[in-house]
């Protein structure tokens, strides 16, 4: 379309004064986004292909496919790999759930105005609250001396950490932290999804003699489920990359792949260069898969819950 | 009550506890600075301690200067492509959006192996490495940055504005700096701020390349040694949040997006 327009205008050339001045596409005209594109290439593709092709590289330089080889067989990456994606898998599917809950409580639920706003006003703040800070939230919630800690053990008799085998610094410390802000994440692009569902649909529904059961079971959950299940998948590729709060909550004593990336960074510790490149690759692998997926899925819901 | 209100009121107060408690937590024992009572001596001694502000002015100085390089290079970049380049489109909204398929840990980690060594050496100075730290913090704002001022050029005609313009014997420089940057004052803004927000508290590049000079670094070094200081902290930022969430919303009357940040 804009090129027909342009076109019209050049052919318009000495006929009159065309409004945009007549061009074909010089390479003056690529100029204008070389900068930008150029700022890109050396901060964000430069390191990722200087990753990539060093993760294909043994200690001389040679093309080896060990290091990816290796990403499975070497215990300490395989058990960080597992801990982020099982970290990742519990956060993104408990904050998917009680986030869709809390969005359908404030949207579809009956609750008075004044709860969603609310809600809407906390879930920006908690989702922009910094990972460090975030990490003191909960080591005074959670952690040994913590007030949560300190209540249970009070009203139950129960020391969380003795009795029950809880460690604020292992796998169920810190999910039970992200999920301080994926359930935010959750919430907020939940709400506009459920704000989209038709009044018609129900109607519809209703007038064919369906319960809101059915309504929910037949009609709108099937449309609600791809935009569902993209966001969490949104949450899972959120928590796999974050690296902060975990480090800020265990000073890097759990093993997960971000945090093994970081340790790689201060100094080898996998003692083997190329095979810290092919961690960081590994990474970005499952997070374009995850990403891909998400896009798709959304793209796919779009066609129904267009607002 | 209709059994659906109960079960609404109930999943909004089992979310809202597990939000409110920790923070409730948090701020009971940052009053418990001093044996003999409640007191406020731990924010006190967090508003008299130098390096706050220090690390604080640091790290908005590196989001303020990461803001106008954003500006410089995306506003250009986003108009020509709405106007002349309409082909780039695609390309451009893939790798606007890459930043969230490489994780933090991962673009310092590829940043300091490509940049600290031979032939480039960037971190041996201090200008270098905090121009490689507002070149990492230019790609992880780069999403919301580039959709801010993309969703304000398609909220306003450029076309028209252009030609209009062009019509006057305005030349490109002069319409994108009196007539595009002035239009887009609200996409810029809520950009700005989406920036400030992410950058503000970042830990993970700051610690590899500039270690606790930044605000980051600085309250985790302080959770380490500081029990007191590091609650009273966490609630400072709270309000930061708040404060900035707040200013989000205005400045984009309520029309963000919500997408995943930095943790």
């Amino acid at each position: 379309m804009l090129n027909n327009q342009e076109a019209t205008l050049a052919d318009n050339k000495g006929k009159g004064v065309p409004l945009v001045r007549p061009s074909r596409l010089k390479w003056k005209d690529w100029l204008a986004v070389v900068p930008f594109f150029l700022a890109i290439f050396l901060l964000l593709i430069v390191p990722s292909l200087y990753l990539f092709f060093g993760s294909l590289q043994d200690a001389q330089g040679n093309f080896t496919l060990a290091n990816i080889r290796s990403l499975f067989s070497d215990p300490l990456i395989a058990t960080a790999y597992a801990n982020s994606i099982r970290i990742s898998i519990v956060t993104a599917v408990v904050g998917g759930i009680l986030g869709f809950l809390m969005a359908y409580a404030v949207t579809v639920g009956g609750l008075p105005r004044g709860v969603r706003a609310g809600l809407v006003t906390f879930a920006g703040v908690a989702s922009n609250y910094g990972a460090v800070p975030l990490a003191f939230l909960f080591i005074n919630t959670l952690g040994r001396t913590g007030l949560m800690t300190a209540f249970i053990s009070l009203m139950f008799g129960l020391n969380l950490y003795d009795d029950l085998n809880f460690n604020l610094y292992s796998f169920w410390g810190v999910s039970i932290t992200y999920l301080y802000f994926q359930l935010p994440l959750m919430i907020l692009i939940t709400i506009p999804i459920l704000e989209g569902l038709k009044k018609e649909w129900r109607e519809a529904c209703e007038s064919l003699g369906a319960n809101n059961f059915t309504y929910w079971v037949r009609v709108a959950f099937p449309i609600l489920l791809p935009s569902l299940l993209g966001t969490m998948l949104l949450l899972f590729g959120n928590s796999f990359g974050a690296y902060a709060t975990a480090y800020a909550l265990t000073g890097g004593l759990i093993n997960l792949a971000t945090i093994l990336i970081g340790q790689q960074i201060y100094g080898d510790v996998l003692h083997n260069v190329g095979l810290g490149y092919a961690l960081a690759v590994g990474m970005v692998v499952i997070m374009a898969v995850t990403m891909a997926v998400y896009y798709f899925l959304r793209r796919y819901s779009e066609r129904w819950l267009q607002k | 009550m209709k059994p659906k209100r109960i079960w609404s009121w109930l999943w909004i107060i089992v979310g809202g506890l597990y939000f409110i408690i920790p923070l409730v937590a948090t701020f009971l024992f940052s009053l418990q600075a001093k044996k003999s009572g409640p007191s406020l001596v731990a924010y006190q001694r967090v508003f008299s301690d130098p390096n706050f502000y220090k690390t604080f002015l640091f790290s908005l100085e590196m989001a303020i200067i990461t803001i106008l390089v954003s500006m410089l290079l995306v506003v250009p970049a986003a108009y020509w492509i709405r106007i002349k380049l309409p082909q780039l489109r695609v390309l451009t909204e893939f790798v606007t959006m890459m930043p969230f398929v490489i994780p933090a840990i991962v673009l310092v980690f590829g940043l300091i192996r490509v940049y600290s060594g031979p032939p480039f050496y960037v971190t041996n100075t201090m200008t270098g490495t905090n121009t490689l730290l507002v070149g990492a913090y230019f790609i992880i704002t780069l999403p919301y940055m580039y959709r801010a001022v993309d969703n304000g050029l398609a909220s306003i005609n450029v076309r028209s504005l252009t030609e209009a313009a062009q019509s006057l014997g305005a030349g490109w420089g002069r319409i994108l700096l009196r007539i595009i940057f002035p239009n887009l004052r609200t996409a810029i803004l809520s950009g700005a701020l989406l920036t400030v927000t992410a950058v503000i508290g970042e830990y993970a590049i700051a610690a590899f390349l500039v270690g606790i000079k930044a605000f980051g670094p600085y309250m985790n070094l302080l959770g380490g040694n500081r029990t007191y200081e590091s609650m009273a902290l966490a609630i400072i930022s709270f309000f930061l949040a708040w404060g900035l969430t707040g200013m989000i919303q205005f400045a984009s009357r309520g029309r963000t997006e919500a997408l995943p940040s930095v943790k």
